[in-house]
């Protein structure tokens, strides 16, 4: 895909990387009139958050599978929806599997099959969503604004703490304090709270852990659970699959900013972020070509940005030390499978199978997975969240055959014995978990795809091959994300900003970053 | 050292190599610890070890100085993100005194920069700073390596050492400039096979040498130095009277006049170089470094505070005391951080942070001052003038060739 071609020109900014965010942000600047060049290494835009084949005939979205942070309000900002993006499957469900019971549903589709396991537990779980959301909704525009600085004299930066802390206090006493009392809460004791079902607790406790280094047991993973449940807000559709996979979402978010006027050059890798007088100057190509600008936007994760583009030199040795310390090793893989037919889950319901699948069969069996992994090693009896894309877009596979999603923890970036050599270790691991729970699963196996995060770290060029670039944690969230210095898309070099999932408020192709990095761009340069 | 039979707890301070010859010399029995290792504060009486000084060449040991060997392809690339001198201007051959800061533009420590070789440089300090130098490495293409124990450090200062250092047997020492480094062969008589090398630099604002040198070595140096210097009284001096001689000399001592901006807790106890009055050690036109955001910041915005040298009415001197601008003492502009009386001056001098606007030579301050008269403490409110450093600058002390006396 490809707009006007650069050739030395200068632009008012260039983008660093076509991801979603970096398209999001392209397309918003576009739109307030600056001139934009997007520049993508891979030979096709979207980052994370492409399609492409893994097998001959069978493709899938290859790191995020699912669409359900991104706020309404930007996919109708930016006309996604005339522009390509239909959705093959909003709303879905999400049901919880095990290998020696019967699937249950955990969301608000069919609460019979809870009520029957457990009366206590379908009674208490309305009221615990209808908290949580209540919650999720008063930490929404903490999501959506470019973060406050603590201790200027701003009128914008009191302003931005007083909309926050209005939004929280608006809470009433009761859930204000209940937001204080669990927001550093580790999931297992809010569930235990709540209820009874391991199956319930595990894959209730299975999304505050997805995507970050946290057990259920871990201080502090009430609150990516919340983070999640705020964006989801927003979120226009819930959980939902784009036709075409997430791919198909990228290209019409690059849609949308080719037709505000930006240009995208795809297979163009950036070696060096130029500076000149302490400024961003432009780009180097690893082609060699330089190409001026009086603004960087970079979508490549903090330490790659200030590491590798920029290097030290540049930047404060304190700067420095909190980017080398910032905490971004991956702990989520991902699997493909081609398979010759639907795969059979016991007790599985096909509308339960177009939905999303969890494997976190009680909140003990998430923390002995998680367990590994803080000694480098992967999960003996691994967690995943699974589709079955094909069920829902049948253009993803020839005839008659399927493509199986997995999202896989804990599979640790550093591994003890090297992924070269426990790779297929790992795969077997995983296919022999999903067997138990869909018998003859191995058998309709045509073809393997295993992502790990070395994998991810080489094919989307994201540092320690974390999904969110760095992780989501209390630590690393809000005003310290990605560091102090950096965490309001600005970064010490006058002209260079941040837009990627590393800033606030992270990844999980929401492109919040990239429409907050635009604002704030254009408000310091207007 | 440390012996295989007495544990460590028993026996926490290094000895340097020259501890034996030191305590042999000692009268007093005065040691203090310094960045780990045992050192003379005095050996027999302050005021005659600083007369040396002044008058003829005394033997300070600096072995404790903290030494760091840089090596590699980056070597000045790092040294130039690190300094807030231009460290591309420093010759092979030649040393720079210098500062480094922490992202604030406050002061970490300073130092001195040998320039050993094309990539070679060697880093001294007062403290230890390996830290900061390894977190600063990331992304350079060097190497870093402490080597303050196998370099033994001795500094030889006053006017007649070039002289001692000439009746040693180093010939041609007398055409090393101030901050030029120099190898020499040692005499066989001394060590066989063995090289010294010399330095013009010191903290005594006086001439003088810094020799650097393999420990075996250091014991034979100590004693050719003394035999070589007994025709002017040469002495060792500890670090009370080469503390007045660096307060003569308006230089700055961490600790004492700052402490360093990554170890304060309170907020506004840091404190920049433009504030220390070492602005002529910051070139903001030289590239990035670390702290040049904040400096420039800081330049643009004007210091609030400076280091400047006061001259106070009688002759006690006024550690620690605070400064006000009205004799009253309603007002509180500053403070005393190094005082003393200076011999060679005859003027009570000190060191002092004071507020602007009254950094300004000529304004006058008053320095409040605490007497113990034989255990009954008196106040006594001293007329204070802000003056010029250094307090004492001998011509001596840049002169090519320097004179015999």
């Amino acid at each position: 895909m490809s707009g006007a071609s650069a050739g030395n020109a200068s632009y008012d900014c260039l983008v660093i990387g076509g991801g979603h965010n970096g398209l999001v942000c392209a397309a918003y600047l576009a739109r307030g009139g600056r001139s934009v060049l997007v520049l993508e290494a891979a030979s096709q835009v979207g980052g994370a958050a492409i399609t492409r084949e893994f097998a001959p005939g069978f493709k899938v979205s290859a790191c995020a599978h699912l669409l359900h942070l991104m706020p309404g309000s930007l996919i109708k900002d930016l006309g996604l929806d005339a522009r390509g993006l239909q959705l093959a499957a909003a709303h879905m469900r999400t049901t919880a599997i095990a290998p020696d019971c019967p699937p249950l549903p955990i969301d608000a589709h069919d609460p019979t099959l809870l009520a029957a396991r457990s009366a206590a537990d379908a009674a208490a779980l309305p009221a615990y969503r209808a908290r949580l959301r209540r919650l999720a909704e008063a930490l929404y525009p903490v999501l959506d604004t470019a973060t406050p600085r603590l201790g200027t004299e701003s009128w914008q930066d009191r302003a931005s703490w007083l909309r926050i802390g209005w939004r929280i206090r608006r809470l009433g006493r009761r859930d204000m304090r209940e937001l204080l009392r669990i927001g550093g809460m580790c999931v297992q004791d809010l569930l235990d709270e709540h209820f009874e079902t391991p199956l319930l607790k595990g894959a209730l406790g299975f999304d505050a852990v997805l995507g970050t280094s946290a057990g259920p047991r871990s201080p502090g993973s009430v609150f990516p659970l919340l983070y999640r449940m705020a964006a989801e807000v927003q979120g226009g559709s819930a959980l939902a699959q784009p036709v075409g996979g997430l791919g198909a979402l990228s290209d019409s978010l690059a849609r949308a900013a080719l037709a505000a006027g930006a240009a995208i050059r795809t297979s163009a890798t950036v070696e060096r972020i130029m500076v000149r007088d302490d400024r961003a100057a432009g780009v180097i190509l690893k082609s060699g070509e330089q190409i001026t600008a009086t603004n960087v936007i970079s979508n490549a994760d903090p330490k790659t940005t200030f590491l590798q583009l920029l290097g030290g030199e540049y930047l404060d040795t304190g700067f420095v030390r909190r980017i080398a310390h910032l905490r971004a090793r991956g702990v989520t893989a991902k699997l493909h499978l081609a398979l010759n037919r639907l795969p059979q889950f016991t007790g599985l319901s096909d509308s339960a199978l177009a939905g999303r699948l969890l494997l976190a069969p009680s909140l003990d069996y998430v923390e002995r997975a998680f367990n590994h992994a803080k000694y480098r090693e992967f999960s003996a009896a691994p967690i995943a969240e699974i589709t079955v894309p094909t069920v829902n877009d049948a253009s993803l596979a020839p005839a008659g055959r399927h493509v199986l999603s997995a999202v896989v923890q804990y599979a640790p970036y550093e591994l003890a014995g090297g992924w070269q050599n426990e790779r297929q270790r790992f795969v077997d691991l995983v296919i022999d978990a999903l067997e138990r729970c869909a018998p003859g699963l191995r058998a309709s196996v045509e073809a393997v795809e295993l992502l790990s995060p070395p994998d991810i770290e080489r094919e989307f060029r994201i540092s320690g091959g974390h999904w969110h670039h760095a992780e989501l944690a209390l630590d690393q969230f809000f005003i310290v994300r990605p560091v102090p210095g950096a965490a309001q898309y600005r970064t010490p070099i006058g002209g260079l900003y941040l837009c990627g999932a590393g800033c606030h408020p992270g990844g999980g192709v929401m492109g919040i970053a990239g429409r907050n990095a635009a604002r704030a761009l254009m408000r310091e340069a207007a | 050292m440390l012996t295989e039979s007495e544990p460590h707890y028993r026996q926490p301070l290094l000895k340097t190599p020259f501890h034996e010859r030191a305590r042999a010399l000692s009268q007093v029995d005065s040691f203090i610890p310094w960045a780990g290792y045992t050192t003379v504060d005095v050996f027999s009486f302050v005021e005659q070890e600083y007369f040396a000084i002044r008058n003829a060449s005394t033997l300070y040991d600096l072995t404790p100085m903290v030494k760091y060997r840089i090596d590699g392809r980056d070597a000045l690339r790092y040294l130039n993100r690190l300094m807030t001198r231009d460290i591309g201007k420093l010759k092979v051959g030649r040393v720079a005194y210098s500062v480094w800061c922490n992202d604030a533009g406050h002061l970490i420590d300073d130092g001195t920069v040998f320039r050993l070789g094309d990539t070679e440089y060697r880093l001294c300090t007062g403290e230890r700073q390996l830290d900061w130098l390894l977190d600063s490495a990331l992304g350079f293409d060097l190497q870093i390596d402490e080597v303050t124990e196998e370099t033994a450090a001795l500094a030889v200062q006053g006017p007649t050492s070039c002289a001692v250092l000439k009746n040693m047997g180093l010939g041609g020492i007398e055409r090393l400039k101030p901050f030029e480094l120099a190898h020499f062969a040692l005499p066989a008589a001394i060590a066989s096979d063995a090289q010294i090398m010399v330095s013009r630099t010191g903290f005594t604002g006086d001439l003088g040498y810094e020799l650097w040198m393999r420990p075996e070595d250091a014991e034979a140096v100590w004693d050719a130095l003394m035999e070589a210097g007994r025709y002017c009284a040469i002495r060792p001096i500890g670090s009370r009277a080469l503390n007045m001689a660096r307060i003569e000399a308006g230089f700055v001592l961490p600790n004492v006049d700052f402490v360093s901006g990554e170890r304060t807790l309170r907020a506004g106890t840091e404190r920049s170089p433009i504030e220390l009055g070492l602005g002529w050690l910051v070139d903001l036109n030289k590239g990035h470094f670390t702290g040049r955001r904040a400096l420039l910041e800081e330049q643009r915005r004007g210091p609030r505070r400076q280091l400047v040298g006061l001259d106070i009415e009688g002759n006690k001197p006024a550690h620690n005391a605070l400064l006000y601008a009205d004799k009253a003492g309603r007002r509180q502009i500053g403070s005393v951080s190094s005082a003393t009386w200076s011999p060679t001056c005859k003027r009570n001098i000190a060191l002092a942070m004071v507020d602007v606007p009254y950094i300004e030579t000529g304004s006058t301050l008053w320095a409040e001052i605490y007497l113990n008269r034989e255990l009954v403490w008196e106040r006594r409110m001293a007329r204070t003038h802000v003056v010029e450093r250094p307090f004492f600058a001998p011509e001596r002390r840049r002169l090519s060739p320097p004179a015999d006396y």
